[in-house]
């Protein structure tokens, strides 16, 4: 059986697909995002900034993706 | 020296960082960007809060407050507005952490929506925790002087006691719990929330706080910009009377001219 072409995951609430065998930095690229200006939380836990290139997407993940906006 | 000099030489310190200006200002409620850029540099302030929230991931390349306002010149300090648990609050944190690299954080747990009062048996349990994670915590407070050496015990590197309700304007209500904080704090204090006009920044500095942090006193102002200088000029106005050692009140009058060689 062929693996799939597509992973179905979360990110902000909302349901995604990605193209398979990405890392997180390449994800964020894909959804139109720039890594370097972002926080990335994968099922919970803290993804470091440093091993965005590094960490595999994977069927089902749940992702948060965070910037800096105005507040008090 | 002059008026000027004093107040370059009269820095502030937290949790090693040094200061200049005893604004900080959040960045919330302003119409645009530019608005709001244009009135945190009329304020002189080196540090603004920010708020962390999702990307909008439909639309991520609306303009960013990171174009308008330069995290390498001015100090961003994460802030945990809107959380209501211990845990919420330190979820927003470790992202804001590896969001901007740095450990210097504004801590508020809020009880309710209706008085967005500080939750302190939340926020005093988010400081023990955030503290032993590494982050130096500023944490927003009830003005009560116990609460505030209790955060301080805990390890937090600012108290925050609020002035009245956040975004109320109502200018601070308790100036005797708001000194004693201050005659008890062995780390700054900062009134946070509620000042809503420059006299309410000078009356927080005259009491001997450190700083002041306000929002919607100046977003909220009909010119941003201005109020923004006002308030620059309050906290130096009431930190330069602080210094000075103002003068004792009389029940009665006291004549300014001599009464001896009177014709």
């Amino acid at each position: 059986m062929n693996s799939p072409t597509c992973l179905a995951i979360r990110v902000n609430g909302d349901a995604h697909r990605v193209t398979a065998g990405l890392n997180i930095a390449e994800m964020l690229i894909e959804l139109g995002v720039d890594p370097a200006k972002v926080a990335v939380e994968r099922n919970l836990e803290i993804v470091p900034r440093s091993t965005l290139g590094e960490v595999r997407v994977e069927d089902g993940d749940e992702f948060e993706i965070v910037h800096f906006v105005g507040g008090g | 020296m002059t008026a000027q000099q004093d107040i370059k030489a009269d820095s502030w310190t937290v949790a090693g960082r040094t200061f200049s200006s005893r604004l900080i200002v959040g960045t919330g409620k302003y119409k645009s960007l530019e608005e709001n850029a244009a009135a945190v540099e009329a304020s002189g302030a080196e540090i603004v809060t920010v708020a962390v929230r999702r990307v909008n991931i439909s639309d991520p390349n609306q303009p960013r407050l990171t174009d308008f306002i330069d995290p390498r010149k001015t100090t961003y300090l994460p802030n945990t507005a809107g959380c209501f648990t211990a845990e919420d609050a330190i979820r927003t944190l470790r992202l804001a952490r590896e969001a901007g690299g740095w450990n210097l954080v504004k801590l508020e747990v809020l009880g309710e929506a209706k008085t967005l009062y500080p939750d302190m048996r939340e926020t005093l349990r988010a400081t023990d925790i955030l503290v032993r994670e590494g982050f130096e915590p500023m944490v927003y407070c009830v003005d009560d002087p116990i609460a505030a050496k209790q955060l301080e015990e805990a390890g937090a590197v600012a108290i925050m006691p609020l002035g009245a309700p956040i975004g109320s304007g109502l200018g601070i209500q308790n100036r005797v719990t708001i000194r004693l904080i201050v005659e008890g704090a062995g780390v700054p204090v900062l009134v946070d929330a509620g000042v809503g006009t420059a006299s309410d920044a000078a009356q927080a500095m005259e009491l001997g706080c450190d700083g002041v942090l306000m929002n919607t006193a100046i977003a909220e102002a009909k010119d941003p910009v201005l109020m923004a200088r006002a308030m620059k000029a309050a906290v130096e106005a009431g930190r330069l009377a602080y210094l000075s050692g103002r003068m004792q009140k009389r029940r009665y009058a006291d004549p300014s001219s001599p009464l001896a060689g009177l014709i």
